[in-house]
């Protein structure tokens, strides 16, 4: 790195922890129904809300009711958007006359951006209408990321609470964490990327005449859409000369910023982040990134706000803080020490390839981290080009569980339940039966917290192992060996931890993949949100035990130590047969000179 | 203190490991392991290498029969090591509860007609006896059952119950009430109420609990085997994913062999957290048993655990804190009144008083003031101290003399028509009550005669205990009768953190109250059936072995020596329970990672050799490597036996510091003793292969 990137990522990390209390203090005011400077404009609007829906804002559900009300509303918003995607040929704003989608890849995509994965296995530009976009997809991520938000805000007041069984109301935290948090926001950035040169209309593509002709290796593709291979396993090709190119446009900037904001990452184009009318000045760059790790950073401190000890959210926010520079420290040295086999080739230096020059390695290492780190998935790079232990950082945040800043509401629930683990042991081992937040550390929330923890990797594992099984499943991996066996184990984390970034090679719009990841989005995303609520609700119900000299203090460096090690010793232990045989034997191999 | 007649055990003594081993084989049935979750999924793995062994037999399987069958022998080893460090935890109690049986054996009771002496009786068994019965028990008989003696007083040999020689006095009335079944009356007759039916009573209850037959696992125990069961499914799950893995890789390579189904097998068994799952039972039993060496008895896991988290302990300040006798030092004049003066009706008051305090004033008038009457005049009459009253004396010969705390004192003489009392009463009382000592004020009839000083000696290292207790988090809070000034002067010498002055039971229950409202646990002793209701009320409550029936049932935990310091010992005990667990759990999941260093690059050599390189420890061959960590997996349980049994040793020092200890021992000794350990015997095995 040089001092440019230095002096950027510095700038970067100095902006994001400047915001992490005022958004955090915010959100807390908001969450507790107090006032802020936006309520004399938002509480009309709210109220007329809850008349409209017949909402009571002052009744409190307990913890079933709460999660039913979850499970139904999103259950709805499944509905909506599956039937639009079947029905898209029907629907206005459609200047492309785009068709259909299939009803597997409709299940898939609706899933997909309802769990707040986005998990995108079409692309964006030829084959979703404007009105798909804005109306269904960008609707979704609003909605997908203010139900996270207001499950980690129950689980909150299950900590905060004593001898309760309330947690709030859910159609009441759902309208708030939209209204007062994600539209402000949203609109404010949207602006911004449409000062920076982000594209907002709804106009047909434009075909322009190329300046010189273009001449490509394109792969071939049964009538499946699977590429053909040969005899040795590697991809039939064919070659095509083109003259003109088609410019996709549409409501990017709308759609863009909550993308980010809300963790979701499903990319207007396929190209994502990487793409100039997504993401045109490395200024819109760093704000992207700025926007993916912005809302579960300050969640932490709207955490410590709520539980009445701030110094308890700093302590997971720099267990976070500390996991995403070790991951990006990691991911930017690999990458700049290249590829000893394309150097061997007489060209030397950084690993490039599938790289967006204009962002450089720094800011391209620190986009991919943050957005992997987190749940978003929206790429600036490919992570398939990656060398293999660059690879393995995205997959390793991924299979951490997400919780590296994590989705918005998803990733402060998981790392709390990761710290009552750590809580458990600990506790044991000084001596005490655990108490975290003076809740006491009992069966149920054990349950409830291994839950959390293990469904997306026991997911990771069931599919993946699956998928080896099945054939239709290994004739979709572009590339054979250890890279293969990487892009498929990705595929399923991805989908399995709601990230929805890809390795790409993999062609996931198989049936096999549509439906297995579908299932792996909907146990990945519901089982720990029921998981998380059922422990509020029983956390809600303790009484309150004061810290004394033999608790074990939560908010001090070792507690932080302790809880990164349970963290990664979890996701290591879990994953290091699957890594041993993907990116590590890769990286030998790469290592060994073949 | 008396101890129990048997010696304290070693871990391994040679009759008990004897009666383990064979205990331990019947304990393979897996109709019973499979209360142990993770070790009946080792007994199953177990059973798969005995077939792919049997395979390897006959040829049908490509691995070398001797390394199938060495692995089916060390897995069959671990279960074994696992079902035998439960057995020999609970030998130790059997050994015990055999020698508590005897007590037991058929007793032949004398049943009343009624509860009065010369009843008729009938010759009854004592498994005929129910509730309510009344018995007749004469000297040298043995009392059949629980119960409340209701007429007369006895000499009672108790050592079969508590190891006590010394024989006590249960005499009907206060306190000291309750008999236990299995006890043998040495003088005197008394009539017993029995309180518990057959097979119910103290010593059935005792005898099932130290044998761990009836122990049922606690909640914390649960929640730990909760995250044991979860861990074990996650690397089954792991080794099941790592099959169709390898037979991918294998047809991407084009050569080696896919991870075969010992080799998964073995690794799970690595990966699973047999260490701890072997062990946890025997840590609770052994906890247990560990108590019932300082001669307490645990009424339930449970209590023992709550002991590790109590952080108040409510301490009396009598026996526990100070000496239980104070003495009579000085005898201080008031009102014109001469020390002579003050120092016959001192003694007047306290002649019939058999307290220790009582008897000092006595020693005080006779040794400084020179009296030499030793008896209450004939014709006399008692009055007892009682805790509503809190006054003593005796009326004699019209005369009402009276000794008792000041603020009662002035109460009674004001009650017989005084209008005043000496003006330097408060200021004498106070002087005395500041020095920590008891001001005991006299009076004769109406008249206030003066104060005796009677001096409080605080134990010698009870504040260290405190102080150890302070750094532990725990809060001490001494209760007594005294005025507050004098619990005050205590409170400070002995260094306890509060105290509750001139304290009633209802206050006691009060306190124990206000205390769990704010969230602490809080721990008492008592003996008396006033501290019933609060021993009740208490998270950890230990009832002297002395006390009366109802405090022995409102209590969890029972103090055979009647000693009330043992609350500090319970508390220590309980938490190496937990401790013990907490760093075996740590130490087990530590050793996976030198355990995937053994066995990932030797499972998948032959796909990829370039693996090679994670073979770190440089282990002989591919065989060799997975045996190793087979057997460093099975061998480390026997070998941390004793530390489940002894339990991990306790330091009081705040929770971070303690956590830091124990993670550099455990966590990071985790990690580097299993790649010493697998080296060692990966040496050894490639020596004998």
């Amino acid at each position: 790195m040089n001092s440019y990137d230095w002096l950027q990522i510095i700038c970067f990390f100095v902006v994001l922890l400047a915001l992490i209390k005022p958004l955090g203090s915010f959100m807390a005011h908001v969450y507790q129904g107090e006032r802020t400077f936006l309520s004399p404009l938002l509480v009309p609007c709210e109220n007329l809300l809850y008349r409209i829906c017949g909402v009571k804002k002052d009744e409190e559900m307990d913890w079933r009711r709460y999660a039913g009300a979850m499970v139904l509303f999103n259950l709805v918003l499944f509905a909506a958007l599956f039937l639009m995607l079947l029905t898209q040929h029907l629907l206005p704003l459609n200047p492309q006359k785009f068709p259909a989608f299939t009803w597997q890849l409709a299940l898939n995509t609706a899933i997909s951006f309802v769990t707040n994965t986005n998990w995108q296995a079409y692309s964006g530009e030829s084959a979703a209408s404007y009105f798909t976009q804005t109306v269904g997809l960008t609707v979704h991520n609003f909605v997908s990321a203010a139900t996270g938000m207001a499950i980690v805000i129950a689980l909150i007041r299950g900590f905060a609470r004593r001898r309760t069984s309330l947690l709030g109301n859910f159609w009441v935290d759902l309208t708030r964490g939209t209204l007062y948090i994600l539209l402000p926001l949203s609109l404010v950035g949207a602006l911004f990327l449409v000062s920076q040169g982000v594209i907002q209309n709804f106009t047909a593509y434009k075909t322009v005449p190329l300046v010189q002709a273009v001449t490509y290796d394109k792969p071939k593709l049964d009538d499946k859409g699977n590429p053909i291979k040969d005899a040795t396993g590697n991809p039939v090709t064919e070659r095509v000369t083109t003259k003109e190119v088609t410019i996709p446009l549409g409501p990017v900037a709308s759609q863009e910023v909550i993308k980010e904001l809300g963790t979701n990452g499903g990319g207007f184009f396929n190209a994502n982040s990487a793409h100039p009318f997504e993401n045109p000045t490395p200024l819109s760059h760093y704000v992207e990134i700025l926007l993916i790790l912005l809302i579960p950073g300050a969640l932490t401190y709207t955490f410590g706000v709520m539980v009445g000890n701030t110094r308890q959210g700093w302590t997971l926010l720099g267990v976070m803080l500390a996991l995403l520079v070790i991951s990006f420290g990691v991911l930017q040295g690999v990458e700049s020490s290249g590829n000893p086999l394309v150097a061997k080739l007489g060209v030397q230096g950084a690993n490039l390839e599938g790289k967006e020059v204009r962002f450089g390695l720094a800011g391209t290492s620190l986009f991919e981290v943050a957005t992997t780190g987190t749940s978003c998935g929206a790429v600036a790079a490919m992570h398939d080009s990656l060398t293999p232990i660059g690879g393995m950082v995205p997959l390793g945040l991924i299979l951490l569980g997400e919780i590296v800043f994590g989705g918005v509401g998803s990733g402060l629930y998981t790392m709390l339940a990761f710290a009552v683990i750590a809580v458990f042991v600990s506790g044991l081992m000084i001596g005490r039966t655990p108490e975290y937040l003076g809740k006491k550390i009992e069966v149920r929330e054990m349950w409830m917290s291994i839950i959390t923890i293990l469904t997306a990797g026991i997911m990771v594992l069931v599919l993946s192992g699956i998928a080896f099984l099945v054939p239709a499943a290994v004739a979709s991996m572009a590339n054979p060996g250890a890279h293969g066996l990487s892009e498929v184990i990705y595929a399923f984390a991805s989908m399995a931890n709601n990230n929805g970034s890809a390795f790409a090679g993999l062609n996931a719009n198989v049936n096999f993949y549509n439906l297995a990841g579908s299932l792996a989005m909907i146990a990945g995303r519901y089982v720990p949100a029921i998981a998380v609520l059922a422990m509020a609700g029983s956390l809600a119900e303790k009484k309150y035990i004061p810290p004394s000299l033999g608790t074990l203090p939560t908010d001090k460096v070792p507690f932080a130590l302790w809880l990164s090690l349970v963290i990664l010793i979890v996701g290591a232990l879990t994953f290091f047969p699957a890594l041993a045989m993907g990116p590590i034997v890769e990286h030998l191999t790469m290592l060994g000179g073949n | 203190m008396a101890k129990h007649t048997q010696q304290p055990q070693s871990a391994f003594d040679r009759k008990l490991i004897g009666g383990a081993l064979a205990d331990s084989l019947m304990k393979l049935d897996p109709r019973s392991l499979w209360r142990n979750p993770v070790m009946f999924c080792v007994e199953i793995a177990s059973v798969i290498t005995l077939i792919t062994f049997v395979m390897s037999l006959t040829g049908s399987n490509r691995e070398p029969a001797w390394f199938t069958g060495a692995v089916s022998v060390w897995l069959w080893l671990t279960v074994i090591f696992s079902t035998f460090a439960e057995a020999l935890a609970e030998g130790r109690g059997k050994a015990r509860a055999a020698s508590l049986r005897k007590a037991r054996t058929d007793i032949t009771a004398k049943l009343l007609a009624g509860p009065e002496f010369g009843s008729a009786s009938t010759a009854v068994a004592a498994s005929q006896l129910r509730k309510g019965d009344y018995i007749l028990v004469e000297a040298s008989d043995m009392i059949a059952g629980d119960g409340d003696v209701v007429a007369g007083a006895a000499l009672v040999n108790e050592s079969a119950v508590t190891g006590e020689s010394a024989p006590v006095i249960r005499e009907s009335g206060g306190d000291r009430s309750a008999v236990t079944g299995g006890t043998t009356v040495i003088a005197n007759a008394i009539i017993v109420r029995i309180t518990a039916n057959p097979g119910e009573t103290f010593l059935d209850r005792m005898i099932c609990l130290i044998e761990g037959a009836k122990r049922r696992k606690t909640p914390n125990e649960i929640a730990l085997e909760v995250l044991l069961i979860a861990l074990t499914l996650v690397f089954l799950l792991v080794c099941a994913n790592m099959s169709p893995l390898s037979i991918y890789s294998v047809k991407a390579t084009g050569h080696g062999a896919q991870v075969s189904l010992t080799i998964l097998v073995a690794l799970f068994v690595c990966l699973a957290p047999t260490t701890i799952a072997a062990l946890l039972p025997a840590i609770g039993i052994a906890g247990m048993d560990r108590l019932f060496q300082k001669n307490v008895i645990a009424l339930s896991g449970r209590a023992i655990e709550a002991a590790g988290d109590v952080n108040v302990l409510l301490l009396d300040k009598t026996g526990t804190i100070t000496l239980g006798n104070r003495e009579a030092v000085a005898c201080v004049p008031l009102g014109g009144h001469s020390e002579q003066e003050v120092a016959e009706a001192a003694l007047m008051a306290s002649l019939s008083d058999e307290t220790p305090e009582g008897r000092s004033i006595v020693a005080l008038a006779r040794q400084k003031y020179g009296f030499t009457r030793d008896a209450p005049p004939a014709g006399s009459e008692a009055i007892v101290f009682s805790a509503d009253t809190r006054l003593s004396g005796i009326n004699a010969d019209g005369i009402q003399y009276r000794k008792g705390a000041a603020d009662s004192a002035v109460a009674f003489v004001r009650s017989l028509g005084a209008t005043s009392v000496p003006s330097d009463l408060g200021e004498i009382v106070d002087r005395i009550a500041r020095g920590g000592a008891t001001p005991l004020v006299v009076s004769r009839n109406e008249e206030i005669f003066g104060v005796v000083n009677l001096k409080d000696i605080v134990k010698g290292g009870i504040q260290e205990r405190f102080l150890q207790l302070r750094s532990m988090g725990i809060k001490t809070v001494m209760i007594t009768g005294d005025n507050p000034l004098t619990a005050a002067a205590i409170a400070a010498e002995a260094q306890v953190d509060d105290f509750l002055a001139q304290a009633k039971p209802e206050d006691k229950l009060r306190l124990i109250r206000e205390y769990q409202e704010q969230g602490f646990m809080v721990a008492m002793t008592g003996d008396g059936t006033n501290d019933a209701p609060a021993l009740a009320q208490a998270d950890v409550a230990v009832a002297m072995n002395t006390g009366t029936q109802p405090a022995r049932e409102a209590a969890n935990i029972i103090d055979l020596d009647s000693n009330p310091t043992k609350l500090l010992d319970i508390v220590e005990v309980g938490k190496q329970i937990l401790m013990t667990r907490g760093n075996l759990t740590t130490f087990s999941i530590s050793n996976d990672i030198a355990k995937y260093f053994a066995i990932i690059p030797a499972a998948l050599l032959s796909i990829y050799p370039q693996l090679g390189v994670l073979n770190v420890m440089h282990l002989a061959s591919p065989y060799s490597a997975i045996l190793s960590a087979v057997i460093f997996n099975a061998i480390i349980i026997p070998m941390l036996v004793p530390l489940a049994l002894k339990g991990t040793r306790f330091r009081p020092m705040p929770a971070e510091r303690l956590l830091i200890h124990n993670l550099l021992i455990y966590g990071v000794g985790g990690i580097i003793a299993p790649f010493v350990g697998i080296k060692a015997i990966d040496l050894v095995v490639g020596l004998l292969a």
